[in-house]
This record gives structure tokens, C-alpha cells and sequence, in this order.
């Protein structure tokens, strides 16, 4: 078995109000030194089979098929074997 | 049958649309199950606002996948009239027939209320009641209606007349102060290109008798008619 873990992010071309929100958020619990926080979305696939291309392979057709919407967000994943 | 109703799981102003087409507007109308693929015999297809697959995801990202939605698109590709409501707007922009897409509200909040939106462009089959600036007064509800496209994109929105609403003050004035949500460009609704696709936030259906304060969004409806008949389409 493989597991995938996609991160889907916003791309650092559109605005976050959510992310802006947590950092001030941050700030006002005192953490002063924050640059920017962006909020984004993890999915984790498992897959039925070892064959890593193919896996790489599906989950790009996943994310550019319906996971991401490629206007405003960017995504990376990583794949490796789910322990028995 | 003349018009018809999408209704998605999670639909929730299906009914609205088609009172309005049936009761007020006295015309037939159908409501379509989102795993219908025969859309023979309709002349207006309108995708109504809810929350669609609660909203996962994206909002309309997972509607847009159902059965219904090719043969949506090739009814909009054959010049078929398909009118997008809200949730029903967000799903179009997900199946691509409609450029852009809806980011969350910059303010972070479900957003209820009235506001005014100006007709941008009145040489439409969705607007033909209306004059040139003519401002609406027509309620919003929705949490993902700030709108975002591409600076190309919006470009190719301007040049094309594709800008259909704008959000705008009560006299008109379009500027952030009357934005509601954050859309871009203060847009409340566009159009394809072709000019047959509409997707807009705001709800005429829920504006279109004087006892729900207003009746500004009965016109769309009225427009819709108007053009179907003087096409012909109507038998």
C-alpha cells in the first residue's frame, strides 16, 4: 500500500483572508515576527498498489482533475509506502 | 417543457426558481435530478444556489462532476440559455463554462443581505429589460462570492461586454466601499463569451415579487422570455 499526502495551497498570487486572519491571530497572542501565513488543505490518498510512477502518475490526474482548481492554487504531494 | 431546474444534492433554492418560473412568471417548467442526461425539450436551464456536496472542497467543485453537467455543456455549446445562480454560478465556473473563479469572502462571513448591483450590459438575453447603469436592488447570500480571474482573464472580460452585474451603491456609484465580498472588479455577474451562459451571485428569484422587497430580479427571468420569444424558441 502507498499513502499520498497532497498539500494544496494557494498560489502567493491570490490574497488569503484566512491566512491573514490567523496571523493577526498570532500577533495579538504575541507572536510579533511573523512574516505572512497562508492557509492551504492536506488530503491523504491510499492506494492499493506499489508501483510509485503510477502512483505519481494518478495523484497529478487527481489533483489537476478536481483536488486543485489550478486558477488559484498550487499543489505538491509525496508518496511513500504505508507501513503493514 | 420549456425551463428547468437543476437540483443537486444540496440544492436549496431549486424550489424558489421554479415558483417563480411556474407561479409568477407562468411558465413551464421541469426540475431536472443532477443524474438526468436527456435535456430534450428544455429552452432555459437554470442551476440554482444551495450548497451543493456541502460545499466540500471547492464550492461546486464536486457538482460539477455529476451526470447532468456534459450534457449542460453541450446544451450551452448548441446556444441553449443556462443561467447560474450563486452556488449555481460557482459550479459553472468549476466545469470551466464560465472563466474565473470564487475565492472565500474577504471579510471571512457568510454574507445575507440586499445590495445594489448595476447593469453593466443591457444587450443581453438576460438583461434586455433593463436600461444601460440601470442599479437593482437584489439580496446576496453566500460565502464564497469574491470573485478572481487572471489579469489577462478580466481583460478579456472587459473587452468582451462579458461583465454582466457589478456591485454599486444605491445611486450607481461602483467602488470597493459598495463591495461586498471582495470580488474583483466589484463583479456580480458574467457571461461567456457567446453570450448565452450567465452566472451571477446575487438571487433574482428570491427578488422577484414586491412582497419580498423587491422585485428588480423578476426582469432577468422576464429578459429570459422575452429573447426565447422573439427566437422563436418558444412554440
Amino acid at each position: 500500500m502507498l499513502k499520498a499526502e497532497i498539500y494544496i495551497t494557494l498560489k502567493k498570487t491570490v490574497s488569503d483572508p484566512q491566512g491573514l486572519t490567523v496571523k493577526h491571530a498570532l500577533e495579538s497572542l504575541g507572536y510579533k515576527d511573523l512574516a505572512d501565513v497562508r492557509m492551504g488543505k492536506m488530503v491523504v490518498i491510499k492506494l492499493n498498489y506499489e508501483d510509485k510512477n503510477r502512483a505519481e502518475k494518478k495523484i497529478n490526474e487527481m489533483c489537476k482533475k478536481l483536488l486543485a482548481n489550478p486558477i488559484i492554487e498550487d499543489y505538491h504531494f509525496k508518496i511513500e509506502k504505508e507501513g503493514a | 417543457m420549456k425551463f428547468g431546474v437543476v437540483v443537486f444534492p444540496g440544492s436549496n433554492c431549486d424550489q424558489d426558481c421554479f415558483y417563480v418560473i411556474k407561479d409568477v412568471l407562468k411558465r413551464p417548467v421541469k426540475y431536472i435530478w443532477h443524474e438526468d442526461t436527456d435535456l430534450s425539450g428544455f429552452d432555459g436551464i437554470i442551476l440554482p444556489g444551495g450548497f451543493s456536496y456541502g460545499d466540500y472542497l471547492r464550492t461546486g467543485s464536486i457538482a460539477r462532476f455529476s451526470p447532468v453537467m456534459k450534457h449542460i455543456a453541450d446544451f450551452a455549446e448548441k446556444g441553449g440559455t443556462v443561467i447560474g445562480i450563486c452556488n449555481g454560478f460557482q459550479i459553472l465556473l468549476e466545469a470551466g463554462l464560465l472563466p474565473g473563479v470564487m475565492l472565500r469572502n474577504r471579510g471571512l462571513h457568510f454574507i445575507c443581505k440586499h445590495v445594489y448591483i448595476k447593469t453593466e450590459n443591457n444587450h443581453t438575453r438576460f438583461t434586455n429589460f433593463y436600461n444601460k447603469d440601470q442599479t437593482l436592488r437584489i439580496p446576496i447570500a453566500h460565502n464564497e462570492g469574491n470573485f478572481y480571474i487572471d489579469a489577462n482573464g478580466l481583460e478579456e472580460l472587459r473587452n468582451n461586454n462579458q461583465i454582466v452585474f457589478r456591485y454599486c451603491s444605491a445611486t450607481g456609484e461602483v467602488s470597493d466601499r459598495y463591495n461586498p465580498n471582495g470580488a474583483l472588479d466589484n463583479i456580480a455577474g458574467i457571461m461567456n463569451k457567446k453570450g448565452n451562459v450567465l452566472g451571477m451571485m446575487p438571487h433574482p428569484e428570491r427578488s422577484s415579487e414586491s412582497e419580498l422587497g423587491s422585485r428588480d430580479g423578476y426582469f432577468i427571468f422576464k429578459s429570459v422570455i422575452k429573447w426565447l420569444d422573439a427566437e422563436k424558441i418558444w412554440l
